[in-house]
């Protein structure tokens, strides 16, 4: 993958003076911080995807919004590009710096500006962390529902921005499910409201249309999302199996049987073994295969629900089940699976996470492509997978240091990925496509669907200065990347140059 | 056992004949739109004709989507179902509750001919919607013909996918202004293993009081409406919590059919031989009474209020601007010149009409039908 802006596949971007910008930008933003120099720009060079990294022209910290825009208005006059970024823990290359362009740091906005109970909504900068709304709202009973396992320093700006996901995702929503309006700054420096209050707003759904746009359609400056009550328990099982054909069917039997639960999670051999040795979870290290059951709700419901999925955690072959005693050992199990990326991190220099879905019923069929996958390469894969709504997160170990590990631990990537989508599922479920997935996007859409992805760009940012050469490849570097699919041997928009 | 449970929820895909004469029938939809392109003649979407009168009148050429009907694809166990947008609602629904599932947004029919097309454009949900989530909530994909007169693929039937733009969802409640949709996956449900309904006296400060304090409850609760002294409410769960919550609160049974009746609006509060207009509220959370003239029947918790009123489009959208929420004109829209849709601002205005002129750039498809300009 290229990782730097290449204007011939993602295309032409206009050429700015960097001192020019400077100027410009510290004389109408006199108090805004505004780092030029190489070494004030360096941790900015890179998201959670460390290893593509590209030094912006400049980085900006505004912490007013008049700030923002006249910022967004300047570049937009200007002609210069502008990529946002909350906390940086992107993992597809979202936040990644243009040499080209301002880096747009939201993380000043901080503040949770207003928190009401009775309406049961908490009105937010973007900036704000994502575990900060539920740990405000804990006092009055209730929490923010998505929880992606980055949520201790993930930005709620951000996961808008992707449509982040979390464990108890499959029973309480994404993102797009828990925010009822969104405040959006424009490339031309104007405010628009998306969403409201109420439950529905007037005219197109633009809030869906911006929840996981990537920075590609405006900056999102203010969000207001739902609280939602703690439910009165939970509790957890955790079943083990000797094989994982096993347990991915499992997961299908619990929810055939009418159970939604809280989270459904899945780890594979790997995985157990190296969350177990980074926090002492309580996994069996021997089994192929653990799920993680959390149900929760009212207790009585939860205590038959409890029974339910032990009978048919049992009749699936589950080799062991146990179900955490209390809330500290409900918390030990969740941490093996929430530390799962750390803990993979230790038993390798580097490693690779992907994001794929497929329908449940795909899995054995893509475990099995993932490991001959592995075996080929001689690159290890760790499993980690949101079972519940066939979200896969395959880990794919390496060291960068060795000559073309980089590029092989890539290439069995985009090989997964294409499994993905040849087994009816997407390239990311929640990472986003960023700028490491651009390709991919070649094979999981048609150019005419890309095409209209770009007129949707088209109409809120004409002359592609938000997040250029991100989510949404050109045609042409779908051409050059040659996974473009080709109908009936005619190749799609024959009048495009083809580099 | 493990063979058992496959049999129990098989899946439901089309195959040979099936698929390939649906096949057909989006190639022909394709093509009128094509001609209706080539001609530039503004087309008239129409699917049930069930739901008409939501909206503005327009005028074009009617295209129906009523052949290109059934269900394509149904995985139980996946909790997804595609189905193609002139499926009737009620087979649709049909199919869903022979496997013990629902559409978790409760959509109205308004109507026997009501069909799955109808349902994704209007975004009409029904009771359950403050606690399971709206139409666009359940969508996951779609195949939509737009402005260049292809059938094209968005989304998928997946539960998590956030490759590309979600223009799926986007489709929900657009009326059909940025294209045809063809198809449409959900997300679906299964049912919940109890259900009770109970209705108690109550005045309605005291009712907007309760649905507050209810809400920061880890209660079974599905429906909260209130109407003339009376607040109904509707409990689904498990077994266990379904009764406790019963006991707890008391009160009396209402009628049987009282959500079906409320959802379409065949509760005497919505009589038809009533000249005065029928309002749609939509407000936050804990909105207090609004001073309005008229009548008023709450549901949604008092998050979406029914009003029977003669008040000016002014006055009524005033009020529900002022306290964050918005007014839709729903039926007998007398006075001629009431738009339907609360107006964008201007800026939100200037978006709507680029993004319709990007997808549907010679604006065939079903215009004026959401404001006169898209
Ligand atoms: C250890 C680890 C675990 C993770 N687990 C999960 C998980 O379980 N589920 C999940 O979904 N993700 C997960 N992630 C990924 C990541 O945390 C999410 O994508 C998160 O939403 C990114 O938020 P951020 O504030 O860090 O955004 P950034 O990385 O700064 O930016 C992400 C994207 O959003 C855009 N953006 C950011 N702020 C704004 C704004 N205000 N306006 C417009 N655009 C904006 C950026 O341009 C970029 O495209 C994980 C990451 C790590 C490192």
């Amino acid at each position: 993958m290229n990782i730097l802006y290449d204007p011939q596949l993602d295309g032409e971007l206009p050429f700015n003076d960097k001192q020019q910008v400077l100027a410009t930008l510290s004389q109408s933003l006199p108090d805004m911080t505004l780092l030029h120099r190489e070494e004030d720009l360096r941790p900015f060079e890179c998201d959670g995807l460390a290893a593509y990294r590209v030094l912006p022209m400049l980085v900006a910290m505004p912490h007013t919004l008049d700030q923002v825009e006249t910022l967004l208005k300047t570049c937009h006059s200007l002609g210069v590009p502008i990529v946002t970024r909350g906390a940086g823990t992107g993992l597809s290359g979202g936040a990644l710096p243009l040499e080209q362009g301002v880096l747009l740091v939201m993380s000043r906005f901080k503040q949770i500006l207003h928190i009401d109970p009775d309406a049961r909504i908490a009105r937010v900068q973007p900036g704000v962390r994502n575990l900060a709304i539920s740990e405000a709202a804990a006092p009055y009973g209730l929490y923010y529902a998505p929880d992606p396992s980055s949520q201790i320093a993930c930005s709620i700006g951000g996961n808008v921005a992707e449509n982040a996901g979390g464990v108890h995702c499959l029973k309480y929503g994404l993102t797009v499910h828990n925010v009822l309006k969104v405040d959006v700054i424009t490339i031309e420096g104007e405010r628009m409201t998306l969403g409201a209050e109420s439950l529905d707003a007037p005219g197109f759904d633009l809030l869906a249309l911006f929840t996981g746009s990537e920075g590609m359609l405006g900056v999102i400056t203010e969000i207001t999302v739902k609280l939602l009550p703690k439910p009165e328990t939970a509790k957890v099982l955790m079943a083990s199996f000797d094989d994982v054909e096993k347990a991915g069917k499992a997961v299908g039997d619990i929810i055939a049987a009418g159970i939604i639960p809280g989270g459904l999670e899945m780890m594979d051999k790997l995985a157990i073994k190296a969350a177990e040795d980074f926090v002492q979870a309580g996994y069996p290290v021997e089994a192929e295969a653990i799920l993680l059951c959390e149900l929760d709700g009212v207790e009585a419901d939860v205590d038959d629900d409890c029974a339910t999925v032990r009978r048919v955690l049992e009749a699936a072959g589950a080799t062991d089940i146990a179900q955490a005693r209390d809330d500290a050992e409900r918390a030990k199990f969740w941490a093996g699976r929430k530390n799962a990326f750390p803990a993979v991190g230790r038993m390798s220099p580097d490693y690779y996470c992907m994001d794929g879905t497929i329908p449940r019923r795909e899995l054995p069929r893509v475990l099995k492509g993932i490991a001959a996958l592995s075996e080929e390469s001689g690159l290890r894969v760790a499993n980690v997978f949101h079972a519940g709504d066939g979200n896969m997160h395959p880990l794919i170990l390496f060291d960068a240091n060795q000559p073309g590990e980089l590029e092989l631990a890539e290439d069995v990537g985009g090989k997964i990925l294409e499994l993905c989508v040849e087994a009816g599922g997407s390239i990311t479920g929640e990472h986003g496509v960023g700028r490491e997935k651009i390709n991919q996007m070649c094979a999981q859409f048609q150019p005419d669907e890309l095409t209209a992805f770009h007129a949707v760009k088209a109409a809120f940012d004409r002359h592609r200065l938000l997040n250029p050469g991100k989510n949404i490849p050109t045609l042409q570097r779908c051409a050059e990347f040659g996974a473009m699919h080709v109908h009936n041997g005619e190749l799609p928009h024959p009048e495009l140059p083809r580099f | 056992m493990e063979q058992h449970e496959q049999d129990q929820h098989p899946t439901h895909a089309e195959r040979g004949t099936q698929a390939a004469a649906g096949q057909d029938r989006a190639d022909m939809l394709c093509e009128r739109v094509r001609q209706a392109l080539a001609e530039r003649t503004p087309l008239h979407i129409v699917g049930g004709s069930s739901k008409t009168f939501y909206g503005r009148t327009i005028e074009g050429e009617a295209i129906s989507t009523r052949d290109h009907r059934g269900i394509r694809h149904y995985d139980p166990v996946e909790l997804v179902v595609s189905v193609r947008a002139g499926t009737p609602l009620a087979e649709l629904e049909a199919a869903l509750d022979a496997e013990g599932q629902m559409l978790g947004c409760e959509p109205p029919h308004f109507g026997e001919g009501a069909t799955v097309g109808g349902m994704l454009a209007t975004g009409l949900s029904g009771p359950r919607r403050p606690w399971a989530g709206s139409v666009r909530d359940f969508v996951l994909g779609s195949r939509v013909i737009t402005g260049e007169g292809k059938e094209l693929r968005f989304g998928g039937e997946v539960m998590k996918n956030v490759a590309g733009y979600d223009l799926s969802r986007l489709m929900a409640g657009a009326q059909g202004t940025l294209g045809l949709a063809t198809e449409v996956s959900f997300k679906v449900l299964p049912k919940p293993g109890a259900q009770a309904s109970l209705r108690l006296d109550m005045s309605l400060d005291d009712a907007l009081a309760r649905f507050a304090e209810w809400g920061r409850q880890p209660l079974p609760i599905t429906a909260a409406a209130w109407h003339d002294g009376a607040l109904y409410l509707r409990l689904e769960g498990g077994p266990s919590s379904v009764a406790a919550t019963r006991e707890r609160l008391g009160g009396d049974a209402p009628e049987d059919s009282f959500w079906t009746d409320l959802r379409e609006h065949r509760l005497a509060f919505f009589d038809t031989e009533d000249t005065r207009s029928l309002w749609r509220l939509s407000l936050p959370n804990h909105t207090p009474r609004l001073e309005l003239d008229g009548e008023t029947f709450y549901d949604w918790a008092g998050a979406q209020r029914w009003l029977r009123s003669e008040a000016s489009a002014e006055a009524i959208r005033e009020a529900a601007a002022r306290v964050g929420g918005h007014a839709t004109c729903y039926r007998a829209c007398n006075q001629a010149d009431i738009e339907p849709f609360t107006p964008l601002s201007p800026v939100l205005a200037k978006y709507h009409r680029q993004l319709k002129h990007q997808l549907d750039p010679q604006g065939i498809f079903n215009p004026g039908r959401l404001y006169a300009e898209l």
